[in-house]
């Protein structure tokens, strides 16, 4: 009776385990179809396959130069940007004074090279006056064009004299003549700006947004990028909660963007149009230039504007690093190969191969007939690393480098250690003169308990690194926390069923000497009847009576049941 | 049955014990001296060899070149400075990149001129420049911060599951003392340090702190009611959970060691892979001091550290 619960419990979870199998296979079939970024290959990194090397310039002004702290920093920023469009284990570093060179994987699209060299200065700016994006002599001349581009934007200048005082960033006072007659000539088509120009924060602005259909006088900076928080990207909500198509980049400010964001809200709220609007523009350029609904105190904010899917990504995370000290251009963008051959790639995964066939012939040595178990697990774990990879690769951007491979190879050591745990913990129950079935019980409820606690210590380490830490460091940790859960669902999924199904086969069960359950070989040494076994460790029969009532009392209600009928079963059968 | 689980039987009923807790002094002295000849052997020898990923380094580039073949770079570099690694890339369809480690300006020069000669482009087609390095200031504080705080929380969590802090004390001295010890053989064999060694350091970390959960739960099992025992010990308790788990920690250390081994000896000496050579050579070292340390560090400091409580003295 409790013997065919157990065969069902055992058919379950390999049920389990296919499904598992199955819906991974399934989703990257379907989305092999679908999408032209998932396979059943899984991407490589840099060093195996190559990639493409952008070789990023500063944009600077007369006379500016750049300092090893400014591209240090700007580095480091990169880099986090970087990772966080995927695991891809790319190279951010400094060449000469001035350049860095970004080499990462696979060809670049516009989305990532934006991601890689924009400053990405947010600010946000008090709206003064509005207009079409054009010239106002003449609309559609497009020699007033010409005229108007070549009309230099003077740099804005601080009020005059004749001019009151501005008392706050909404007063249209900041509009001087200057300022006035720089509004009028600007035509948004035009190339007004310089690229890596910087605004002085504290004077108005005259700017067009991003499409150039309008052109803007804002005034002065009231909150920047650097008092935000966190960033991140997500769908619009409606009223209902209900979620749209329009995406968004969401906003949380520190303590001091929050106050001042407050200030502004509540001074703009009841101005009249177009004074009631709130400009947030992005090096220079206004993304949006929403009316101020309500005062806004909670200290978040959500930015609209022209976005996708992939572009509010690439400014959520430019905004969540911070912006580079300086703008950089794009000098040149070309294809690398891999540093390491596919024969490099090819010899690792033979070393591998052999390592394996090695552990193989080690267990079959010492685990007999259960080495079938192990290699079973080995396969199934192999198959699962195999598409979570690809699946990963596929949706997180994951690539695998030479190093991955090297970990992933380490990885069977630490994998085939939960067997070992379990297989010598049944060995000690058959010691303890139970019968194969019930050893098997026993010793699952005891090294489940190792196994997880020692997976948690890996997988802790895996997600502290994932978290906390950019470049090599964080794929790594990527690799360990993959074959982490791979050993925990294989171990629980498969080896535990299968060694249960293979315990009521008569070569397991009646302990012949080729299965590795040799029970006359175990029991010869040390087996004296139970009780007086535990004698010979120096054991008072009192204590055994202790560790068994506390073994007891960490047990659920179920597993006691289970053991109870399993003794009771032992009792009938076991003679 | 194998002689191991024959062994195996006799170390789990006590019958064959092997003192390791009861001569703990002679493992603290042999891990004081391992350490000390760690950490001072490589100083003499001139410290650690880092690689090019940390300390930057020189950047050659030949354009207009008619073959982009790795080895012909690989070949001229070597002939000016035997010891160097190039880390060589062909970029487009005509050009080559060499990233080597910072070299002295006569040695670029005779460098560049190989280069040329070896490519057959004139001496100008090919330009050099320095490079910062990748794994930058920026990496490494972030690793560290990422390493404390798993440090602080892996301790938290054996501290919660075995319920004495004790164990991650233990623990966590076994772990300084794998790694001291692998950074230290590592530094003695004069390999470069690469990313790919620094990863391997890690994993040894995270394997080292695993292992030693493997034993010490076997001791927190044998040790439960361990001060209403009359005829044991805490200590003799503590020595057979190790002796119990010997044949299991064998067992794993050879199979984790198998591929490792492979890699290391196949791979690198046979195959000629060089980046699996130092992540290789960190693991090999790491998983036999790991389950060494595990064994002959951390349960005799989990005994030293507990045995002197109260409970476990006064016998009921």
């Amino acid at each position: 009776m409790a013997a065919s619960s157990t065969v069902k419990s055992a058919r379950k979870s390999l049920a389990w385990l296919f499904v598992i199998l199955a819906g991974f296979t399934g989703l990257i079939g379907f989305g092999s179809l679908t999408d032209e970024n998932a396979s059943f290959t899984p991407k490589l990194a840099l060093d195996l396959q190559g990639g493409t090397q952008v070789i990023l310039a500063p944009l600077l002004l007369d006379g500016q130069a750049v300092t090893t702290e400014q591209l240090d920093q700007a580095v480091a920023i990169i880099r986090q940007r970087v990772d966080a469009s995927g695991v891809s284990e790319s190279q951010v570093i400094t060449q000469g004074d001035t350049n860095i060179i970004v080499s990462i994987p696979g060809v670049p699209d516009e989305n990532t090279l934006a991601l890689i060299k924009a400053s990405a200065k947010l600010e946000f700016r008090a709206v003064l006056v509005t207009g079409q994006g054009s010239a106002l002599t003449e609309v559609d001349g497009t020699d007033a064009t010409g005229d108007a581009t070549t009309a230099e934007p003077t740099p804005a200048e601080t009020p005059t004299a004749e001019q009151p005082t501005p008392v706050d960033a909404s007063d249209l006072n900041w509009i001087t003549p200057e300022i006035q007659q720089q509004f009028d000539a600007l035509d948004c088509a035009s190339a007004f700006r310089e690229p890596g120009q910087i605004d002085d924060p504290k004077v108005p602005l005259v700017t067009c947004d991003v499409s150039g259909t309008a052109k803007f006088i804002l005034g002065p900076v009231e909150v920047d990028g650097a008092n935000i928080s966190d960033a991140s990207n997500g769908t619009v909500q409606s009223s209902t909660g209900a979620s749209t198509n329009t995406w968004a980049v969401n906003l949380e400010f520190d303590p001091e963007g929050s106050e001042s964001f407050a200030t502004v809200t509540q001074r703009l709220f009841p101005l009249e149009q177009p004074r009631n609007k709130f400009a947030i523009t992005l090096d220079g350029f206004v993304i949006t230039a929403p009316t101020t609904q309500a005062v806004i105190s909670n200290g978040s904010a959500q930015i609209t504007g022209s976005f996708d899917r992939d572009s509010s990504k690439v400014l959520a995370d430019q905004l969540k690093y911070g912006s580079l000290p300086i703008g950089f251009e794009v000098q040149s963008q070309e294809n690398i190969s891999a540093t390491l051959g596919q024969d490099q790639l090819t010899s690792g995964l033979l070393a591998g191969l052999i390592g394996l066939v090695l552990v193989v012939i080690y267990s079959a040595f010492q685990y007999r007939g259960l080495a079938i178990v192990t290699v079973g697990s080995l396969v199934v774990a192999a198959v699962l690393v195999y598409l979570l990879i690809a699946f990963l690769s596929w949706r997180q951007g994951y690539r695998l480098s030479m190093a991955g491979v090297a970990g992933l190879i380490v990885a069977i050591g630490i994998t085939v250690d939960s067997f070992i745990v379990y297989f010598e913990r049944v060995r000690d129950e058959i010691r303890e003169g139970r019968n194969l079935e019930v050893a098997v019980e026993n010793a699952w409820k005891r090294s489940i308990r190792t196994i997880l606690a020692s997976d948690a210590v890996s997988f802790t380490a895996a997600a502290t690194l994932f978290l906390l830490t950019v470049g090599n460091v964080r794929g790594f940790a990527f690799t360990l926390g993959l074959t982490t859960i791979v050993d925990l669902i294989v171990v629980v999924l498969f080896t535990h069923p299968l060694l249960r199904l293979l315990a009521r086969t008569k070569f397991f069960s009646s302990g012949h000497p080729w299965s590795g359950f040799d029970s006359k070989a175990l029991k010869a040494s040390g087996y004296m009847g139970r009780g007086q076994f535990r004698t010979a460790a120096n054991l008072s029969p009192g204590k055994a009576g202790k560790v068994s009532k506390e073994a007891a009392t960490r047990q659920t209600i179920s597993e006691r049941k289970a053991q109870q009928a399993a003794q009771e079963a032992e009792k009938s059968g076991g003679k | 049955m194998s002689k191991l689980s024959e062994m195996g039987n006799n170390l789990y009923s006590g019958r064959v014990s092997i003192d390791i807790v009861g001569r703990r002094k002679l493992w603290y002295a042999i891990a004081l001296v391992l350490v000390v000849l760690a950490i001072v052997a490589p100083v003499a020898r001139g410290g650690f060899n880092f690689g090019i990923e940390f300390r930057g380094g020189s950047e050659f580039r030949i354009d207009g070149v008619g073959s982009t073949s790795q080895q012909v770079a690989r070949d001229a570099v070597t002939s000016v400075e035997p010891e160097s690694q190039p880390i060589v890339t062909s970029i487009g369809v005509d050009s080559v990149r060499i990233q080597t480690e910072q070299l002295d300006d006569v040695t670029t020069e005779e460098i560049r001129i190989a280069l040329a000669s070896a490519y057959g482009v004139e001496s100008g087609a090919v330009t050099s420049s320095f490079i910062g390095a990748n794994w930058g200031a920026d990496v490494t504080s972030k690793a560290l911060n990422g390493l404390i705080v798993f440090l602080i929380l892996v301790s938290v969590l054996m501290a919660l599951y075995f319920r004495t802090f004790k164990m991650s004390v233990a623990a966590l001295a076994a772990l300084a003392h794998d790694i001291v010890i692998t950074a230290g053989i590592y530094a003695l064999t004069g390999f470069e340090v690469t990313p790919a060694a620094v990863i391997g350091l890690l994993t040894i970390l995270g394997y080292s702190l695993y292992d030693t959960v493997v034993v010490f739960d076997k001791v927190r099992e044998n040790t439960v009611d361990v001060e209403f025992s009359e005829t044991t010990t805490f200590a003799s308790q503590v020595n057979l959970a190790v002796n119990q788990t010997l044949v299991r920690s064998v067992n794993t250390s050879v199979v984790a060691v198998l591929p490792v081994a492979s890699i290391l000896f196949i791979g690198a000496f046979i195959l000629g892979v060089g980046t699996l050579r130092d992540i290789a050579l960190a693991l090999f070292i790491g998983i036999i001091v790991g389950t060494y340390s595990s064994i002959f560090i951390a349960s005799p400091v989990y005994v030293h550290l507990r045995e002197k409580e109260p409970r476990f003295l006064i016998k009921p």
